[in-house]
């Protein structure tokens, strides 16, 4: 009964009418929450007491961390995407996943360079060719793959149909980050957060960085609803000029036969 | 599916701009080399390998966008994809990657050992740079497939083409090097890279092969 609930729910939203208002509805509460979530995580990110080796630089984890996390998650929710395009034919599916590639690319950039900022201190160098960097390159490069590839094909459900292979078929990268640190011996440090035993970190830093990646998350659901209202009403608007083109074209010949 | 095989590779040698443009591109990507890095022969013999592997990389990539293109083009991929009930689409591609592969990329590997030479590559390295270029080229076009047939539809897919694989194809590049280099560093292990390589073609054939198929089938309704 409740799972039939869930369904129904699941298609209403497929009309894109409806999926407007409830993202008109959400949106406010939303860019309100992570506003304040990520202005108390800062506030927080700076009480917290600093690195006894790193001094001050440890502060650049708590936007690196959840920059690197969502790019993860930002891929993970594009691979779930493309499965909605592909299998269930969600009518939204590739519209989620159209808007989220470039949100997501921006966040790899940011913990690229976020961490490169961060490298510079600590390891004395900008970039190493270590697994974890180049596999979240190689990240970043696919985002760019599958954005130029959406923008190269006009007909919307093409493209949409050929970036969700493209994403299923580049998933494979994101087990290849997450236990890149553990497979090879590299100079970025393990998995610190989430581990079987707990995590290794101690409390008083752990706190900010997950109030911090909540806040972050709350930013990319408001960014990733508020592209893809522009999408809808992007196609809208195309399918409006074909309208009313087709319309003005009709016009002068039903006179003329009159 | 042995009849498109041949088809293919008889369409492939006749035509034989392909393979003779791509050997002639990865000689150029080679002889460029010295120049950017200096004649020092014992820091060429270094890189040589990789030298070889990233030139074939890329000389590999270059036929790629002809894969279905000619055959969208005079509908033969229509007829192909509408078989689909006595061929599955999957080993078409499959068949057509092979006949690719043998005629665009086998010269590749062929001529490799030579364009060591002038790397000044010893000759165990020689014959792992060939070993391992024949065991892992095929994850590069298996990987190319998905590729092509993404962009099959558009007039210009060439050089998306190899901005979408080329990320792709870089555990099979860091397999294949590391695999080469073993044979000749003395501390590097040989045959574990070797194994994931070849595991590494072995999955893709599958992958590669499966994501085109329904590429294409996508692209032609």
């Amino acid at each position: 009964m409740s799972q039939n609930a869930a369904v129904r729910r699941w298609t209403d939203i497929a009309n894109p009418s409806r999926f407007l208002a409830l993202a008109d509805t959400v949106l406010p509460w939303l860019s309100t929450a992570a506003g304040l979530v990520l202005a108390v995580g800062l506030v927080m990110a700076f009480a917290a007491p600093e690195d006894y080796q790193q001094g001050s630089t440890v502060r650049i984890m708590y936007i690196h961390v959840p920059f690197a996390w969502l790019s993860m998650f930002c891929y993970a929710m594009m691979a779930g995407s493309a499965l909605g395009t592909l299998v269930w034919r969600h009518p939204l599916a590739d519209v989620s996943l159209k808007a989220a590639a470039p949100i997501g690319a921006v966040f790899t950039a940011l913990a690229l360079a976020t961490g490169s900022i961060w490298g510079k201190p600590m390891w004395g160098t900008w970039w190493v060719w270590d697994a974890r960097l180049t596999s979240v390159f190689v990240l970043f490069l696919m985002y760019l793959g599958i954005i130029a590839l959406t923008r190269a094909l006009d007909d919307p459900g093409r493209a949409a149909r050929a970036a969700a292979i493209l994403t299923l078929v580049g998933f494979i990268n994101i087990p290849i980050i997450k236990f890149s640190v553990d497979w090879w011996n590299t100079l970025h440090q393990p998995a610190s957060v989430f581990r079987l035993d707990g995590p290794t970190i101690h409390p008083s830093l752990l706190w900010p960085l997950l109030i911090c990646a909540l806040g972050f998350t709350f930013l990319f659901l408001a960014l990733h609803l508020m592209a893809m209202r522009a999408e809808i009403w992007r196609r809208r608007v195309i399918a409006m000029r074909r309208l009313s083109a087709r319309a003005a074209e009709a016009g002068p010949a039903a006179e003329h036969r009159a | 599916m042995l009849a498109l095989y041949l088809r293919e590779a008889k369409l492939g040698i006749r035509s034989g701009s392909g393979a003779l443009t791509g050997v002639l591109f990865f000689l150029a990507v080679v002889a460029v080399i010295p120049f950017g890095v200096g004649p020092d022969l014992n820091f060429l013999a270094r890189i040589g390998p990789a030298i070889l592997w990233i030139g074939a990389l890329l000389a590999s990539l270059l036929g790629l966008e002809r894969l279905f293109q000619a055959d969208r083009e005079d509908g033969t991929l229509d007829l192909l994809l509408m078989a689909d009930s006595r061929h599955m689409v999957a080993l078409t591609v499959l068949s057509k990657c092979l006949a690719h592969w043998t005629t665009g990329v086998l010269p590749l590997v062929l001529i490799a050992p030579l364009l060591g030479l002038f790397m000044n590559v010893p000759l165990p390295g020689l014959a792992a740079a060939t070993l391992t270029l024949l065991v892992g080229t095929p994850a590069i076009t298996f990987i190319g497939a998905v590729g092509a047939a993404l962009t099959a539809a558009l007039p210009r897919g060439g050089l998306l083409v190899s901005v979408l694989i080329l990320p792709l194809t870089i555990p099979v590049l860091i397999f294949g090097v590391s695999a080469t280099r073993g044979a000749v560093a003395e501390p590097d292990p040989f045959l574990p890279p070797f194994l994931i390589l070849t595991a590494l073609t072995l999955f893709f054939a599958v992958i590669g092969c499966a994501a085109a198929a329904f590429a294409l089938r996508g692209a032609a309704e």
